[in-house]
């Protein structure tokens, strides 16, 4: 069963809705520990305020790190990406998870925030770095649905699997393991989106 | 890079879509889902409902249809008309609407585009302006384009940024119907003072109209309507010209 993590944040609907119509069989939409520990993977939506986000997620700091440590795989969206980062500057300096090593910064260089609109991802194809699962089946450069000011900035350069450019690059999918992110909306992403979830689906139901 | 946006645009009455409807095949197509669905399929980027019921309680009582997109669109959808209150806007976005537009009530209370935005987050908040030129300006007019206000249509737009609208839905009621081209004048006014997204609406006519609201107007997205329904224009052709034009349009 995939989870939809609740924590007062808005667009949980939307992300279970985007999820069944990739094919997902079992979804949930989950707020505690126990409901959270019953299910093979998990998705945190989301769209708001990272410090806002973060007092709802502080009490489940432990439960998400234990998650992931078990090898389920994790999906962040938009601020749910976000959040998976150890710190986060909107709303003020703010401890995020830290599931991956680095911070969230406001996008610079850009003319209008927030960056809202259909944008490509560029993936990794460089020599030697393999595709993310995520990515399987997709067109080259994607487009997306974005809507946000803030956006991830990691420290390894490993876990960055796309970036999208506005104004300057910035850092628009992650993978580290069996933990994802994407700064995107794929549930409102027509065709491309629906792929990407139907990959994160179809490789949950591998990781079992 | 961000691509341009071609937005379609539902007139929605007591829960079904009133102009003109092209798609003869379909099983029921004066369902707004049902039509709204067809047009993702061609490649929309977005669809904005708009309820043109005539009184509050007959939109309310016919909510259903906006939880159905939530359930079967892909892409964003907006929906606006008649929208008064906090209360509307939360009722809208529960229902799962991804962004709600506010017209008249934001002029009379401007406080209401500042408190959606704190409460909801500006990114789903759009403010709809209709604007009517008078001499070298535009005014804006309220109630579904019936009562002028004495503000200048480029003036509000950058007040409705500075309380927190995240984008403008900027509809010229001279062009409105015409089919005789955007008005590229305002468009750009309006564009080049705001920083956030302009969607320009009325008066799309031919296919050569977007690619200059885009190009002279600045437009970040184009919103049209009866076009699309009666069939003069298909989403797919214009997207590829408008790709021939040079101007950066999402292709799936």
């Amino acid at each position: 069963m995939i989870g939809v993590l609740d924590y007062g944040q808005g667009n949980l609907y939307n992300a279970r809705n985007g999820l069944r119509r990739a094919g997902a069989k079992r979804v949930k939409v989950v707020e505690t520990r126990s409901e959270i520990d019953k299910c093979s993977a998990l998705v945190i939506p989301g769209v708001g305020s990272f410090s806002e986000a973060m007092k709802k997620l502080e009490p489940l700091r432990s439960c998400l790190r234990e998650f992931v440590g078990e090898g389920k795989p994790l999906l962040g969206i938009c601020l749910g990406m976000q959040v998976l980062f150890e710190e986060g500057e909107e709303g003020g300096k703010t401890v995020g998870l830290g599931l991956l090593a680095g911070s969230v910064r406001k996008l610079r260089g850009a003319s209008k925030l927030p960056h809202i609109g259909w944008n490509s991802v560029l993936s990794n194809k460089r020599a030697g770095v393999p595709e993310s699962l995520l990515w399987k089946g997709l067109p080259e450069n994607p487009f997306f649905y974005f809507v946000h000011s803030y956006a991830g900035v990691p420290v390894e350069e490993s876990v960055i699997i796309g970036r999208t450019e506005y104004g300057k690059k910035f850092v628009s999918a992650v993978q580290r393991r069996n933990v994802f992110g994407v700064q995107f909306h794929p549930e409102k992403s027509g065709k491309n989106g629906e792929k990407v979830l139907a990959n994160f689906v179809e490789l949950t139901e591998k990781w079992k | 890079m961000l691509a341009k946006r071609i937005i379609a645009c539902l007139d929605v009455k007591g829960g079904r879509v009133v102009k003109g409807v092209r798609f003869r095949d379909l099983r029921d197509a004066g369902d707004p889902v049902v039509l709204a669905e067809r047009y993702c399929k061609e490649g929309v980027d977005e669809i904005v409902f708009l309820d043109i019921s005539a009184s509050a309680g007959k939109r309310r009582t016919r909510r259903d249809w906006v939880k159905r997109a939530a359930r079967r669109l892909d892409v964003p959808f907006t929906v606006g008309g008649g929208v008064s209150s906090l209360d509307d806007i939360r009722a809208l976005l529960r229902a799962g609407a991804d962004k709600v537009s506010v017209n008249s009530a934001a002029v009379l209370n401007p406080r209401l585009i500042a408190e959606a935005s704190r409460t909801f987050g500006s990114q789903c908040i759009v403010s709809a302006i209709d604007a009517k030129r008078t001499g070298a300006d535009w005014e804006v007019y309220v109630y579904g384009g019936t009562t002028p206000t004495g503000k200048n249509a480029v003036e509000w737009a950058v007040e409705c940024e500075r309380f927190g609208a995240g984008e403008i839905l900027l509809t010229s009621m001279d062009a409105d119907g015409t089919k005789n081209g955007f008005d590229v004048g305002l468009t750009r006014a309006v564009s080049e003072v705001a920083n956030i997204p302009v969607i320009a609406s009325g008066g799309a006519g031919r296919m050569q109209d977007f690619v200059q609201v885009f190009k002279q107007g600045k437009a970040d997205a184009v919103l049209a309507a009866s076009l699309f329904h009666y069939g003069k224009l298909s989403v797919p052709s214009l997207k590829e010209y408008l790709k021939l034009q040079g101007i950066l349009v999402r292709m799936e």
